[in-house]
């Protein structure tokens, strides 16, 4: 177990690697142009474009470009050129948002991704399972955004049903009460598509799973229902949601929240690029992208080993 | 059913079989087969003709604009006046005081008219005073030739990725299965912004491609190119269980070609799953790409296209809702149909397909 671990914790790194340098390709390489003036934005002055060819070391070969881009990357001096903040610590600012956002909504959409797969899956061809896969074909057809902006006009304070606060995100430290209620109407709005998704996958599995010989062997030796269903049935058909959730969550976190949080105005970390494709400001969204491929390679790594460890047929010797 | 064997018995077989046979079971291609499920399924039929409707409603963009609403998606008619019931309405309110004395905001643009200005504004008007059901429907125009178009650069490439990987496997799997695994370390969404912010600013001047910055080309491009490991990672998979079969061991030893295996062997077997992956791909495009758009980053004003119609009306979803919900509703009712079409495919085209979309 541990040399799969290391093995592909280098894989990981060199994956990390590759996409920087493809990070660095897209927003140096590919535009024409001067980059040093497109990276200083619209409000550059001549100073400003001076100062960033300089530091990202415009006149020398592409190796060293994109090792000073890097550098300042990760030494936090990368700074945005239309609201001269540092990057680095917006996107460490944005984090509490985002996670609160994103943990929410992952609870929901396990909750009843899962549960409502179940019900379909045990009411198979009868009307509570149409009336699910229904809805869950609608869920997943639903853009988020537009599905937000919605919720905001029906629910939020000073339209038709309003009970809501209309955006805007509330620190827990601050107060609880107002963080859960700012945050109901986005954690479901993102978590509709999922549980669409959870359920439809979840309804497969089951399905699939309650043909297999070892639940018939299950069924003949005489366990009862329930054990079988939940013992058998249930513990197979959760491992490949296991994965699916892994990666989910990890692009959720990374950047795939940035619909819902520009909607509801949480200044998260998907907010914060958003602003920035706004203004064609491109150091915020470098940043993001790598902060983003990050958790997802991370979270990849995490869903290996824990996958390895539930199905021990698919654990390297 | 033939299919109820517990044997592997796949739609492969039963062609392979029926080539034997050579017309013994007659009108009976697996292609047939599937066309009889998929006609049973009237759901499925009838969400693919909602499709179809839609598509040649958007088709028909030009001709409404002419014809019906005489003016162009992006002409402006603020401080207008038009004709309903007799009387001249503005088609932005000006605001101010009423006849009763009471205060109106200005700036509102006028609602939904259905027919009774005589075919304009049909749906309304937006803040600078254009006919949203014309938008609407030249922004139908562009949001499904970027959802159709970037299906279709997918797909081939995707094709072409899984084939190769998967019939030299070796080093070339090696290469592109990386490849496929750099893209998909990259969320979708935040590649795409990316991608489509740096192209927006000066366009693509390279290789002797040049691509202007408002183009359409750009959000096409970007959605394939993003979406690519998507289809390409199972189709590869098929391809590598497909290769150890006997009939490419057949074809190999009667000495064909590289290529005619991969074209004429390989291909056709993965035909049903390309045609369902196509489908259910052009929902997932219309979807990015109105994200993409709605956050500045896909189809570039004033060129409409329903997702930056929706950025448009946000601001205004208090005093003028419709400018939100209607483009939204024809997202909804386009991608709906695909996803219940591509459903009912698939299941015809193989009750027991693994065909999954992941994103």
């Amino acid at each position: 177990m541990i040399p799969f671990i290391i093995r592909r914790l280098i894989g990981a790194i060199l994956v990390l690697i590759a996409v920087s340098f493809i990070t660095y390709l897209i927003f140096i390489k590919i535009p024409g142009g001067d980059p040093a003036f497109r990276i200083a934005g619209r409000t550059a002055t001549a100073q400003n474009i001076a100062d960033i060819r300089e530091k990202l070391r415009l006149n020398d070969p592409f190796y060293d470009q994109y090792w000073a881009m890097m550098k300042s990357l990760f030494s936090g001096s990368l700074v945005s050129y239309s609201s001269q903040l540092n990057v680095v610590d917006q996107i460490k600012a944005g984090i509490p948002a985002t996670f609160s956002l994103c943990i929410g909504a992952a609870i929901i959409w396990l909750f009843f991704g899962i549960l409502v797969g179940i019900i379909a899956a045990m009411t198979a061809g009868r009307w509570p399972d149409s009336a699910i896969t229904t809805l869950a074909l609608i869920g997943i057809s639903l853009p988020v955004f537009w599905l937000g902006l919605i919720a905001r006009y029906l629910f939020a304070e000073g339209h038709p049903f309003s009970f809501l606060p209309d955006g805007g995100y509330v620190p827990f430290t601050s107060n609880p009460w107002q963080w859960f209620v700012h945050l109901l109407m986005p954690w479901w709005v993102l978590a509709i598509l999922f549980i669409g998704f959870y359920g439809r996958v979840m309804r497969s599995n089951i399905l699939d799973t309650i043909n297999e010989d070892f639940v018939r062997t299950a069924k003949a030796k005489g366990l009862p229902y329930r054990r079988v269903m939940v013992k058998h049935v249930l513990r197979n058909s959760l491992i490949p949601i296991v994965t699916l959730f892994g990666l989910d969550f990890a692009a959720v976190i990374g950047g795939s929240a940035i619909l819902t949080e520009t909607v509801f105005d949480l200044k998260g970390v998907g907010w914060y690029a958003a602003q920035a494709v706004q203004d064609l400001d491109l150091p915020p969204i470098m940043g993001v992208t790598i902060y983003a491929t990050f958790f997802i390679v991370l979270f990849s790594v995490i869903v290996d080993v824990l996958y390895a460890y539930l199905d021990p047929r698919i654990r390297p010797t | 059913m033939a299919t109820e064997s517990t044997t592997d018995f796949t739609l492969d077989t039963a062609a392979a079989l029926a080539a034997d046979e050579e017309g013994a079971i007659e009108g009976k291609s697996p292609w047939l087969l599937a066309w009889r499920r998929l006609r049973r399924n009237y759901v499925a039929i009838g969400f693919f003709f909602l499709f179809v409707a839609i598509v040649v409603l958007c088709l028909c963009a030009p001709l409404y604009a002419n014809h019906v609403a005489h003016t162009g998606p992006n002409t402006g008619h603020l401080g207008e006046t038009f004709t309903r019931n007799g009387k001249q309405v503005p088609v932005v309110s000006k605001g101010g005081f009423d006849a009763s004395g009471q205060f109106h905001a200005g700036g509102i643009p006028i609602g939904p008219q259905l027919w009774h200005a005589g075919g304009r504004y049909v749906f309304g008007a937006d803040d600078q005073g254009r006919d949203v059901a014309v938008r609407l429907l030249y922004g139908g125009l562009n949001s499904l030739l970027v959802g159709i178009g970037s299906a279709i650069i997918c797909t081939l490439f995707a094709i072409i990725f899984a084939l190769l990987a998967g019939y030299f496997g070796g080093k070339t799997d090696w290469v592109i299965s990386r490849g496929f695994d750099l893209i998909w370390a990259f969320p979708v969404l935040l590649l795409a912004i990316a991608l489509g912010t740096a192209l927006s600013i000066n366009g693509f001047h390279h290789f002797g491609i040049n691509i202007q910055s408002g183009s359409l080309w750009i959000p096409i491009l970007v959605i394939s190119i993003v979406l690519i490991p998507y289809v390409g990672r199972p189709l590869r998979g098929q391809i590598l269980s497909l290769r150890e079969k006997e009939f490419i061991e057949a074809a190999t030893a009667q000495g064909a070609s590289s290529w005619r295996v991969m074209l004429s062997e390989l291909l056709p077997n993965i035909a049903s799953s390309i045609l369902v992956f196509f489908t259910l791909i052009i929902a997932t495009n219309i979807l990015t790409e109105a994200g993409l758009s709605f956050l500045g980053a896909g189809v570039q004003p004033p060129n409409p296209s329903w997702g930056t119609m929706i950025a448009d009306g946000q601001d205004r979803i208090a005093t003028a809702p419709w400018l939100t919900i209607i483009p939204g509703i024809m997202i909804v009712l386009t991608v709906l149909s695909l996803n219940v079409f591509g459903d009912g495919l698939r299941d015809a085209l193989d009750p027991r397909a693994k065909v999954r979309m992941d994103a």
